[in-house]
């Protein structure tokens, strides 16, 4: 094992990126377990396991999932009621997106209320605030996937509010349903945004964050 | 004195055959940077970050196989007009927000109001600039966010409350559907009948009771004139497309008596 590192190190200097990744000191008023109160230091942590979560249960949900108008209910309902802990699965993905916007909320109260956004973090928030933008994005194109009247009517009632904006409003919802109305190129588009280019921004995001906090580190005791 | 041969600052060949390389050794770095109990990150922390992790995970799980994801019996109907639709939860303050706007100044909950919000949430560094971060020093900073938060947290409430209402009130009207419905007046106009205009045009947003659904505004007691109804059934209004009932001025003048006799 030593000798494994070592020969990758000498080639790879590996040292430093372990420095930069683990060897670093957290701080006693973050950690819970010298102050209970510093659990409110947790939510950060619990959001992106609830990614990961997301992450992969979406993947496998992809395995079963077909993304067009006839048979996306028909896979969602297949994986759901036959396969071999299809609905586990389901659930997990279904109930982390509540769990996630929850787990962010309160990541963000932490932040605000302890104005770690001050200088010299700025720009770590405003990554953040771009990253609480994704994820609703990330909850809206979901939700149309099953293709119940549910996640239908909740669609074209959010495409046609996205329409009453001034000047942008009809391009939005054209560029979003494909069309002039919610269907076939619809859940395809949804489904193309939910699956690739949203989580796509979100880990470019997600690796600005977590760069941007080692090199500033966390904030210091109030 | 800078540019000395040992200077930090001096370029170092890794690897560079004619270079001897000088490895670090793994120090931990100083305790010094914050006072108090540090622990290292890797393993100590992490390994209760874990601990925490799998708590939560176990809870998590709990959840998920004692409330399976819900899904309808059937696929998207996109004629069923009777469906009452609902956003996901976190969308329910932005969509309650709407409904409490009236129709022709709806850029206002659309974009004025969230958007403005959005932009202090964003720019909020900039704004509140002083170094201090106890949230009881800045009390601008702190007021603004407990009122957000309360103004979400209500509108959500109300929203939850008002859908469930309405779905009480669309079973019960489902119930009394079936009972026949009464034979319609003979009048000289007996090839239009405003109320099965309503029925086909207007209820799958308007409700078939006229008492709104969450797309489109109660129409019982509107204080406009029958010309007035008119305009906003040929033009629209807000989000309400233009020409959903298509019509003969005359058939449009009666079917606005009907919906203004409503009170």
């Amino acid at each position: 094992m030593r000798k494994m590192y070592d020969w990758l190190d000498e080639r790879l200097d590996l040292s430093p990126i372990w420095r930069d990744i683990a060897d670093h000191e957290v701080p006693e008023h973050v950690n819970p377990a010298h102050h209970f109160s510093a659990f409110v230091y947790c939510f950060g942590g619990l959001t992106f396991f609830t990614v990961v979560i997301q992450i992969l249960s979406g993947m496998f949900l992809v395995m079963y999932y077909t993304p067009d108008i006839v048979n996306a209910f028909n896979s969602v309902k297949y994986l759901q009621t036959e396969v071999a802990f299809g609905y586990i699965v389901r659930g997990m993905h279904h109930w982390g997106a509540s769990v996630v916007i929850v787990m962010l909320f309160l990541h963000t109260l932490r932040v605000f209320f302890t104005g770690s956004y001050k200088k010299p973090r700025e720009m770590n928030w405003v990554v953040g605030v771009l990253l609480f933008a994704t994820i609703l994005g990330l909850g809206f194109t979901g939700y149309l996937l099953p293709w119940d009247n549910k996640a239908y009517f909740a669609t074209k009632v959010g495409l046609e509010i996205a329409e009453t904006v001034p000047l942008v409003g009809p391009y939005i919802k054209t560029f979003l349903a494909g069309g002039d109305i919610v269907g076939a190129s619809t859940l395809t588009r949804f489904f193309a945004i939910h699956v690739f280019f949203l989580p796509g921004i979100l880990l470019a995001l997600l690796a600005a964050h977590f760069i941007l906090i080692r090199r500033q580190g966390i904030s210091g005791p109030l | 004195m800078a540019g000395g041969p040992h200077d930090k600052e001096t370029v170092k060949y890794v690897g560079d055959s004619r270079v001897r390389a000088t490895r670090e050794r793994l120090l931990p770095k100083p305790y010094s940077e914050y006072p108090g109990k540090t622990e290292p990150f890797f393993p100590n922390f992490l390994l209760k970050e874990w601990m925490a992790a799998v708590v939560f995970l176990i809870g998590f799980m709990v959840l998920v196989v004692s409330h399976p994801a819900p899904l309808e019996s059937h696929a998207a109907d996109p004629n069923d007009t009777s469906y009452i639709p609902l956003p996901d939860w976190y969308f329910l303050f932005l969509y309650q927000l709407l409904k409490k706007i009236p129709g022709d100044m709806i850029v206002l909950g659309t974009v004025v109001i969230p958007g403005f919000f959005s932009l202090l949430f964003l720019l909020a560094p900039w704004l509140d600039r002083s170094p201090e971060r106890r949230p009881w020093k800045r009390p601008i900073a702190t007021t603004i966010m407990l009122f957000v938060i309360a103004s979400i947290v209500y509108l959500t409430y109300e929203a939850v409350a008002q859908h469930k209402m309405q779905l009480e009130e669309s079973a019960s009207a489902a119930e009394q559907a079936p009972a026949p419905p009464p034979a319609p007046a003979p009048t000289e106009s007996a090839a239009f009948d405003p109320e099965q205009a309503y029925m086909q045009s207007c209820s799958a947003c308007h409700g078939q009771d006229l008492k709104g659904t969450p797309a489109a505004p109660s129409l019982i007691g509107l204080s406009l004139s029958t010309d007035e109804v008119v305009d906003i059934m040929t033009n629209g209004i807000g989000v309400m497309p233009a020409g959903r009932f298509q019509g003969t001025d005359e058939q449009k003048k009666q079917l606005a008596e009907w919906v203004l006799s409503h009170q």
